[in-house]
């Protein structure tokens, strides 16, 4: 298998849909008699319009999911798509895996797919546990043989070994969806196509699933990932296409096109300004001007290596002199966990006075301290003595740690999940041999 | 990274290489396609039959008393009351020869108009020839006919009535002239559903107009003579006078009615499927 070889070719794609012409309202009784009569026939010039088109029907009318989408993927890549709600990547994977046709333009698709629009197909509640892999599988596209083989290793990964002959209309719906995920875990596609199936489930079996799709790409078969967790896109894949109004808006290395899209103003991004002093928050003694996430050299920094180390810097204006002032920040992870606050502790400043005039308070976060994933800043500020507070601005600005999976970060050579707000570089030291060293005996 | 493992996955010469748009649709690439999702097919017959009778006392003891019920009542009605000929066979019996076909291509001519309105979640998750679907709901009730065969074949041995030997031959080919008939009706009325979901409601009316259009409750011979032919335009008027002729010796095989009746079920199939090809590229839009 040539690494270089095209894979998928996706040439000037577009997919029209009809959303419905508005329904008339009638006033009169009279109306909605004569309505009544009528509607038969409406209805079906509104049903049959479902399935077709022409060039007289106007822009309200339908609408384009996608619009001359273009892009190739070669052979080994791991592709995700990101963007906003209905800005076309669902309706792109449906086409790629051919559920439904585009109305213009092509995508050529070489080899054998496996698309995962939902874990689960064709499940039937009545069939146990056992039947149900088999008809998934074979759902699925796995041939019976390979469903006989790879059958304990599926009941194995599932954890519901000993509810296989139980019809699955009584397992939990925890255990319907980890029987699910392990069938379609279990696929060995040339090309994998996934959209959204880790929005289902509790975040431990997410991250499950998260780590077996890695194990996939790092296998060397072509992944096209569609969702909305930025730090597995990041992980995952190394390229990524910004999607928005059915185009594509930008198609390059993973970083650049997160950080594009959470700057594209649908997020909070890593810098925020506030040029009117007057409409800033505060009180009658400091109001915040600007809140910033960059790294040491001064590059703005959406998206953050986790091995580097960055600060964030609040800018603020002291419109009333001798107050003792205390800036202080508050991160949160996008589980809404506090992962740590910092106050300003620069020993200039501490316990002083502050005249009048603009300051900038800078925390230098070293390297190796927080785990990947989304970070949110509230940017705060109290009078110290006596106690009046000036500003608490929640989620001032957002930023995303990026693990990497080069092995030199406290990830190691686990490419699956990792718990914690925190993921710090530890010392780590291992003793070997029979007798167990006199220190750790003595604490027994 | 760690080095990909050694294993070479199989790979079944399903979900290759495929230019995506603009598809014109062949009959031959749809059969291959059929063929390739052999696995998948059977999967889903076998679902269908092990999920029917779920949970239920009787199970496929339904099977046998679906004819059952309506053979007790025409035999009062039609056979009693209004004394309708039936060709010099005692009437339960024959009512419940044409009741056996009849009863299996209405449930699979049910089953499967609404087929595809009922899988709709799978046609839009996944692709797989949507042709399976509609045929699934035909091959999934044979088994509730060879059931009800055993009802007939008890009922015949009541009556001490033996069949011929043609019975062998020809029983396969009438029941293969039902399932054509039950998958072309299908594969239209289903592909029709998905737009329009009057087919619902309207399919009831259609199935009982057909029974009175077929010879259920009443023979052939009452039909004049020259409407014969185009009453013959109903393949199920072939299939059950053949089911008489042969099991109950009412009469010579009606080769003529056979062979109309098979013509029609073969055009039945062909409209259906030009009609179910033609529609397969909006399904997923549209239900």
């Amino acid at each position: 298998m040539s690494m270089s070889h095209t894979t998928i070719t996706v040439d000037r794609l577009s997919k029209r849909y009809r959303i419905g012409a508005k329904q008339q309202r009638q006033d009169t009784l009279a109306g909605s008699v004569l309505d009544l009569i009528r509607r038969p026939m409406t209805n079906l010039r509104r049903l049959r319009s479902l399935t077709t088109f022409s060039d007289t029907d106007t822009e309200d009318d339908t609408i384009w999911a996608l619009r001359d989408v273009s892009f190739e993927i070669k052979s080994g890549e791991t592709v995700g798509i990101i963007g906003s709600n209905g800005a076309g990547k669902s309706t792109l994977l449906k086409i790629l895996s051919r559920i439904t046709q585009p109305s213009h333009g092509t995508a050529v698709v070489n080899g054998r797919v496996s698309s995962l629009l939902e874990v689960g197909t064709g499940f039937h509640a009545d069939l146990t546990g056992r039947e149900n892999v088999y008809l998934n599988g074979a759902i699925l596209g796995m041939t019976r043989n390979e469903i006989d083989r790879k059958f304990d290793d599926i009941v194995d990964f599932s954890d519901v070994a000993k509810f296989i002959d139980t019809p699955v209309k009584r397992y939990s719906s925890g255990m319907t969806l980890r029987l699910a995920f392990s069938v379609a875990a279990h696929l060995e596609p040339e090309i994998l196509m996934v959209d959204e199936v880790l929005a289902v489930g509790d975040i431990r079996f997410q991250k499950k699933c998260l780590s077996k799709m890695g194990d996939v790409a790092s296998e060397g078969r072509t992944v096209l990932y569609v969702a909305h967790n930025m730090p597995a896109i990041s992980r995952l894949c190394q390229r990524a296409i910004l999607m928005g109004n059915g185009q594509v808006v930008q198609d390059g290395p993973v970083h650049e096109v997160i950080s594009t899209y959470l700057n594209s103003g649908l997020g909070t991004s890593a810098m925020r300004e506030w040029p009117d002093l007057a409409q800033a928050p505060g009180g009658d003694v400091a109001r915040l001007c600007s809140v910033r996430v960059a790294y040491e050299d001064g590059d703005i920094a959406d998206t953050v290596d986790i091995r580097k180390s960055f600060q964030i810097a609040m800018e603020y204006e002291v419109v009333t002199s001798g107050y003792v002032l205390l800036p202080h920040l508050y991160i949160y992870n996008d589980e809404g966990v506090c992962a740590f606050g910092a106050q300003d502790l620069d020993p200039e400043w501490r316990g002083r006075k502050r005249p009048a005039g603009r300051y900038v308070s800078t925390v230098t976060i070293p390297g190796n301290l927080m785990s990947e994933g989304m970070f949110f800043v509230d940017a705060n500020m109290i009078v110290v003595e006596p106690f009046i507070f000036q500003y608490w601005s929640r989620s001032a600005v957002a930023f995303m740690i990026t693990d990497s999976l080069d092995g030199d970060s406290s990830r190691g050579d686990w490419t699956g999940h990792m718990p914690g707000v925190v993921r710090p570089m530890f010392k780590w030291t291992t003793q070997y041999g029979r007798r167990v060293p006199e220190k750790v005996a003595a604490v027994r | 990274m760690e080095s990909a493992s050694s294993y070479v996955p199989e790979v079944p010469p399903f979900r290759q290489s495929g230019v995506i748009g603009a598809e014109s649709w062949r009959l031959t690439s749809k059969v291959a396609e059929l063929w390739q999702y052999r696995e998948l097919f059977y999967f889903l017959v076998w679902r269908d039959v092990k999920v029917r009778y779920a949970q239920s006392v009787m199970g496929v003891g339904w099977a046998t008393i679906q004819p059952l019920v309506p053979m007790i009542l025409f035999t009062i009605i039609f056979g009693r009351v209004a004394k309708i000929s039936s060709d010099g066979v005692p009437y339960a019996l024959f009512s419940l020869a044409g009741l056996v076909p009849w009863t299996y291509f209405s449930n699979a001519l049910n089953d499967s108009s609404g087929s595809l309105v009922k899988e709709v979640s799978m046609l839009s998750k996944i692709y797989f020839p949507r042709l399976i679907i509609p045929l699934t709901a035909v091959l999934g009730r044979l088994l509730d006919l060879a059931i009800s065969f055993v009802m007939l074949f008890v009922l015949m041995a009541w009556y001490q009535v033996m069949p011929t030997l043609s019975v062998v031959a020809l029983l396969p080919l009438l029941v293969l002239i039902a399932i054509v008939t039950a998958s072309g009706l299908g594969m239209w009325l289903s592909a029709l559903a998905v737009q329009y979901r009057d087919v619902r409601y309207a399919l009831p009316f259609a199935v009982q107009f057909l029974m009175y259009a077929a010879p259920v409750v009443y023979p052939t011979s009452l039909v004049p003579v020259r409407f014969r032919y185009f009453y013959a335009l109903n393949p199920l008027v072939g299939v059950i006078e053949g089911f008489r002729a042969t099991l109950l010796r009412s009469g010579p095989v009606p080769w003529d009615l056979i062979g109309i009746g098979s013509a029609s079920a073969v055009v039945m199939l062909w409209f259906g499927a030009v009609y179910f090809f033609g529609k397969e590229p909006v399904f997923a839009d549209v239900a």
